[in-house]
């Protein structure tokens, strides 16, 4: 299976001399179309920043990221600006959802800025909310939305059109627990159907919803969990007890 | 959880064969935790003994045999639901004493033994989250009870992470001895 995420040997500095902070350090990262992967860690050890680069928000100082097979510092501004609207969707904590537009405008917005027409992408948008059990609310405004169906408006957002890539920083930061669980089910059934996810979390809770749990610090990988055994093995441990 | 007071809480809702109290006790536990039915015939036994269920047929406790639980066994039921669980006793965890211990082993990097802790502690949780992920959202017993041990085991890892920042923030080995010397001194003295 062709990998939709490699981070090959990425770093990252910020500033120069005396303060200069090395943020990442010689990172790999595979993620892989229906996979979803945690990247966990405490604050500050990296892991936002593995993040926005993978989804080309920002740059690596050395290193390469690889979306789709396709290498971001070979490509042009505008075709790194096309391949995030068209194959990458974000899940911020704050949802970063428009004020000013509703739950099915803010949806469509990124179609419409890759120039589908209003028709098209309106009813694009009505799919992605109607998969989540949002199209009863699609034409409320943000500020007249729970803080649970605001992340899943961001959700659909996130993979509304032919998304491949799904990158998700603590989404369930501002939820309580049973939003924060109908948030990772969404997320978790995405990439079941063909998204490769990455999320990141200082909570083991929300990580422990991932395929794969990759630990950070200090700007490195130190660890991952690996393929988890099947649940039946919990049975046996309570048997034995 | 006691499976003693399980089979009180089965028998509240009225007479039950001894078969069928297995079979409800595993189904709202989700099946997370199941029991053999001589189990179940032994904790019968026991709770007869105590006069806290009776049965139709005194000789014998074989399939046919309906269990009842008389007002003994109701009441009792009523205190354990209302009696706190132990949560005072002395912090004598395993992991706890683990990380202790790595602080004063020579060679021994205590962030690698609490990153593996923490690595076994995930791995864990992923198995009961997709127990829960697989299982229907209306399953309740599942719910519960794999909510519970998640609650459990991501308290254990935030435990791990403070107890990592907290040996961060230590300047030198030798300040991390003088550290933990200075701590077993109080805790002497308390």
């Amino acid at each position: 299976m062709t990998a939709a995420l490699e981070v090959r040997h990425a770093s990252k500095v910020y500033g120069s001399g005396p303060t200069e902070v090395h943020a990442l350090r010689d990172v790999d990262l595979s993620v892989e179309r229906g996979e979803l992967v945690a990247i966990m860690g405490p604050s500050g050890s990296g892991k936002s920043t593995l993040l926005t680069i993978a989804g080309s928000l920002e740059d690596a100082t050395s290193g390469e990221v690889v979306v789709d097979g396709a290498e971001l510092s070979r490509m042009s501004r505008n075709d790194r600006a096309r391949l995030r609207r068209r194959s990458i969707g974000y899940v911020f904590q704050d949802f970063n959802l428009l004020p000013g537009l509703s739950a099915l405008e803010n949806v469509a917005l990124p179609l419409e800025l890759d120039g589908i027409g209003a028709r098209a992408a309106w009813a694009t948008a009505l799919e992605s909310l109607e998969s989540l059990g949002l199209s009863d609310r699609a034409g409320h405004f943000p500020d007249q939305l729970s803080g649970g169906e605001r992340q899943r408006v961001a959700i659909a957002r996130a993979i509304v059109g032919n998304r491949h890539l799904l990158l998700a920083d603590e989404p369930s930061g501002a939820l309580d627990s049973a939003n924060s669980e109908a948030v990772m089910r969404l997320l978790r059934a995405a990439c079941k159907g063909g998204v490769a996810g990455v999320v990141v979390t200082h909570d083991a809770q929300l990580a422990s919803w991932a395929d794969r749990v990759v630990f950070i610090r200090d700007g490195r990988i130190v660890d991952q969990t690996a393929q988890p055994p099947s649940p039946d093995s919990l049975l046996s441990s309570h048997n034995e007890s | 959880m006691s499976v003693r007071h399980a089979l009180l809480a089965l028998l509240s809702e009225g007479p039950k064969y001894g078969l069928r109290l297995r079979q409800e006790f595993e189904a709202r536990t989700g099946e997370v935790w199941p029991l053999n039915i001589g189990q179940v015939y032994t904790t019968l036994q026991r709770l007869e003994r105590d006069a806290l269920v009776e049965s139709d047929d005194a000789q014998g406790d074989g399939p046919q045999n309906v269990f009842r639980i008389t007002a003994a066994g109701r009441r009792e039921l009523d205190e354990w639901l209302r009696t706190p669980p132990d949560t005072l006793s002395p912090p004598r965890d395993e992991l706890v004493i683990k990380v202790q211990v790595a602080l004063r082993v020579p060679g021994v990097d205590v962030h690698d033994v609490i990153q593996a802790h923490r690595r076994h502690l995930v791995e864990t949780m992923q198995r009961y989250t997709h127990l829960k992920a697989e299982g229907s959202e209306d399953d309740v017993g599942l719910g519960l009870i794999v909510d519970a041990e998640l609650f459990r085991l991501e308290g254990v890892v935030r435990w791990l992470d403070a107890a990592d920042a907290r040996l961060q923030r230590l300047p030198a080995a030798g300040l991390v001895e003088m550290a933990y010397e200075q701590g077993q001194h109080k805790a002497v003295r308390r």
